[in-house]
């Protein structure tokens, strides 16, 4: 009876695994259960995928830390996918939330941010809106072309990413990129707090001399997550999807990639460069806030 | 090997100035040491505090160090286009100059690609290239042009010393490793009839190969700026506009070389006018090409423009901004030499010395301009709070190593002269061949006509 109870269990935490993770402060999985623990430790509420909540013995937990995928693996691409990224610039209201998420998460100073956003105002008579802007991970990506040891390199689900154990620092990607996506570690980085080695997908730990930028958070999409800009953002600004299977969320609804760009008039930035970017905007028209100029001294 | 009258007077003249040194010769020598060793402080700096000790930030990620890269790989051009050129078109009055053109080459190219080591922020990764190398990458073209430049170019300079180093293998020198130096580098050459044919083959080869080779290098250079898309690189004259600059300034150093040599090694009876009113009139030919190119390179941008295109080019224009640099740059350092080189009263020595002075130092501010103006104008606003992200000031680490590739330069130049002459002592038998050669063949078309 008792060991039935336990097989139970054990399934059932096991389909848990993404639903369960929120309710264990820390980053850490559960993986599984021991069976034969009984009684010991402290009890762990956890949430099931059908939404009831659970009680499970502490000592059942072990801890499974989740590893990064190797510089080597992270050249390919997650089969099947092309990512694309959707911002609705009638919905920004320069909240800033989804950089200070991205900088939490890739462990940046405020000194090197993958996310800017920037004031813009396309001529005199229009009015000045917020454009967020992280890398466009560029289908035809000029950063790529020119990289002379293939340190940043194009994978087959879109994704532009940058191996900093192998670039040289000579920031010739930097000089090519229109678009001004890529920092550089031009002192020591402070030093970060992880417990996994380094990873392409990741970009911690940073490294001096080297080239970073926005990945995508490609560690969230391999959990079929979408990476910490799209929930962070408090007005659903930000889009994230699959082309392939042409969805896209911002966290709270789900709707049809093509339609979205279709009925939105979405566009390219500097389309005419011909870089085929994969991040598409949607023209600040009928916005949710009127512009508001932002707070004297703020970085963009 | 048997040398004639002239050659063996060139020979003792030139040998106790390379076995021995002069008093100043000592206090200049250890100038430039200190310059050097004030370079490899600025390194050390650099390599344990990473490239935040440098001016350079995330929106001007090139400085000093790729001006400097390309400024020493354009004046490489005084060997290989001055020397490669004259030799295949047999210009006579060549030979007392040959030599100081290939040194430079050679100094140059090496320096040069020092610079680009400098800039790279992770220097414990070069062999990455080698492990990882795309030819896709224009870095990638711009290692093998380069490299193979190198190598001709050495090759091409020991060709033409090659009589020489048998003449200084047979000179009674006191030294003996001296003897043994030379003993291995003149690989048994004695001027016999077949040896000479082969030698002068050989150069031939050499200096048909260098020229196109110096051509492919600095565009390669040109492309790493041209093929990115941003206003002020994105050009298709960018090649051969950066080749007629570098030949510009590579004619500049050459007479400046020679302005020195002639003063400090007493060479007024090898190194005369005539060279520098010969160079001098290249040097003005390839001003007003420059001029040209400038000119088309701006107007174009200009009349098309383009907003992008028209915010580089109001820097350039402003007075606040870049605006008496350019006018240094673009106008005084090619206005000024042509003007004095094109009046013959103005002609003389000193004078297309002082304005190849001119020439060079603007080509090495308009080296600058070409770099620094584009970076601090990306395509999306700059919106950055820090002020050194949006203006590039150089610092004084990269200031440091400047002059320290400077003072290599010469101190690199002054070790070559302590090894061979800096004039070249054997003539080649080609030149007196090819007068009666040009003799005959004029006399054919005299008889014709």
């Amino acid at each position: 009876m008792k060991n039935k109870a336990a097989d139970h269990r054990r399934k059932f935490l096991k389909s848990s695994i993404y639903a369960g993770v929120s309710a264990i402060a820390g980053t850490s999985l559960i993986q599984g259960c021991n069976t034969g623990a009984s009684n010991a430790g402290e009890k762990v509420k956890l949430l099931t995928t059908d939404g009831t909540l659970v009680e499970v013995n502490q000592s059942n937990l072990t801890k499974m830390s989740h590893q990064p995928v190797s510089p080597d693996e992270a050249r390919k691409g997650i089969p099947g996918r092309h990512f694309v990224m959707v911002v609705d610039l009638s919905r920004c209201r320069n909240a800033r939330k989804c950089i200070k998420a991205c900088d939490h998460h890739h462990q940046l100073t405020p000194d090197r941010p993958f996310i800017k956003v920037l004031r813009m105002q396309d001529n005199k008579a229009s009015s000045p809106y917020w454009m967020p802007k992280k890398c466009f991970h560029c289908d035809n990506p000029p950063c790529v072309k020119v990289c002379p040891v293939g340190a940043t390199y194009k994978r087959s689900d879109a994704l532009v990413l940058i191996d900093n154990k192998r670039c040289i620092g000579c920031r010739f990607c930097m000089a090519a990129c229109p678009y001004s996506a890529r920092v550089f570690n031009w002192g020591k980085p402070k030093p970060q707090k992880t417990d996994h080695s380094y990873s392409p997908e990741t970009s911690v730990p940073s490294q001096i001399g080297t080239v970073e930028k926005c990945d995508f958070c490609p560690d969230m999409l391999r959990q079929d997550k979408v990476p910490h800009c799209i929930t962070a953002c408090p007005n659903g600004a930000l889009y994230f999807g699959d082309q392939i299977a042409d969805s896209v969320t911002n966290g709270s609804e789900t709707v049809r990639l093509s339609t979205l760009l279709r009925d939105k008039a979405a566009y390219r930035y500097h389309e005419e460069l011909g870089t085929e970017p994969n991040v598409y905007y949607l023209p600040p028209s009928d916005r949710l806030f009127p512009f508001k100029e932002a707070p004297e001294g703020q970085p963009s | 090997m048997d040398l004639d009258q002239k050659s063996t007077r060139t020979l003792n003249y030139f040998v106790p100035q390379m076995v021995t040194i002069s008093k100043s010769g000592i206090l200049q020598l250890s100038i430039l040491i200190l310059f050097i060793m004030g370079g490899f402080y600025a390194l050390y700096i650099q390599i344990v505090d990473g490239h935040i000790v440098t001016g350079m930030r995330d929106n001007v990620v090139w400085g000093l160090y790729i001006a400097n890269f390309i400024f020493f790989i354009g004046i490489s051009y005084a060997g290989a286009l001055i020397s490669g050129i004259l030799h295949l078109l047999r210009v006579e009055w060549r030979h007392p100059i040959i030599r100081i053109a290939e040194i430079i080459t050679i100094i140059s190219t090496i320096i040069g690609p020092a610079y680009i080591l400098l800039c790279m922020g992770r220097l414990d990764r070069l062999h990455h290239l080698v492990l990882y190398g795309r030819i896709q990458s224009p870095i990638i073209w711009d290692v093998l042009a380069i490299s193979t430049y190198l190598i001709g170019s050495i090759i091409f300079l020991y060709l033409a010393t090659i009589r020489d180093l048998a003449a200084l293998r047979d000179y009674p020198f006191k030294s003996k490793w001296r003897h043994t130096l030379y003993k291995f580098f003149a690989v048994n050459f004695n001027g016999n009839s077949k040896q000479n044919r082969y030698l002068e083959r050989g150069l031939n080869i050499m200096s048909a190969i260098i020229i196109p080779l110096a051509v492919l290098v600095h565009s390669v250079l040109a492309w790493i700026f041209g093929m990115t898309l941003r206003p002020g690189w994105h050009s298709t004259i960018f090649a051969p506009y950066f080749v007629v600059a570098a030949v510009f300034s590579g004619t500049g150093v050459l007479i400046i070389a020679l302005w020195v040599f002639r003063k400090y090694y007493h060479l007024e009876s090898y190194i005369t006018k005539i060279h520098f009113n010969y160079l001098g009139i290249i040097l003005m030919i390839l001003g007003a090409l420059y001029a040209y190119f400038t000119f088309s390179e701006y107007l174009t941008s200009w009349y098309g423009s383009e907003t992008w295109e028209m915010e580089v080019l109001y820097k350039l224009f402003d007075p606040h901004e870049y605006w008496w640099w350019f006018f240094f740059a673009a106008i005084v350092g090619v206005v000024v030499p042509i003007l004095v080189i094109l009046i013959p009263q103005f002609r003389s020595i000193n004078s297309i010395t002082a304005v190849s002075v001119i020439a060079v130092f603007a080509l090495w501010v308009k080296r600058y301009l070409i770099i620094i103006p584009t970076l601090e104008t990306p395509l999306l606003p700059l919106q950055d709070m820090r002020p050194e992200y949006i203006h590039y000031t150089p610092t004084a680490i990269e200031w440091l190593l400047t002059f320290a590739g400077v003072a290599m330069f010469c101190f690199l130049f002054f070790l070559f002269s302590k090894f061979l002459p800096i004039v070249s002592v054997v003539k080649g038998e080609e030149g007196t061949n090819y007068a009666e050669l040009r003799k005959t063949v004029m006399q054919r078309i005299i008889k014709r006509t």
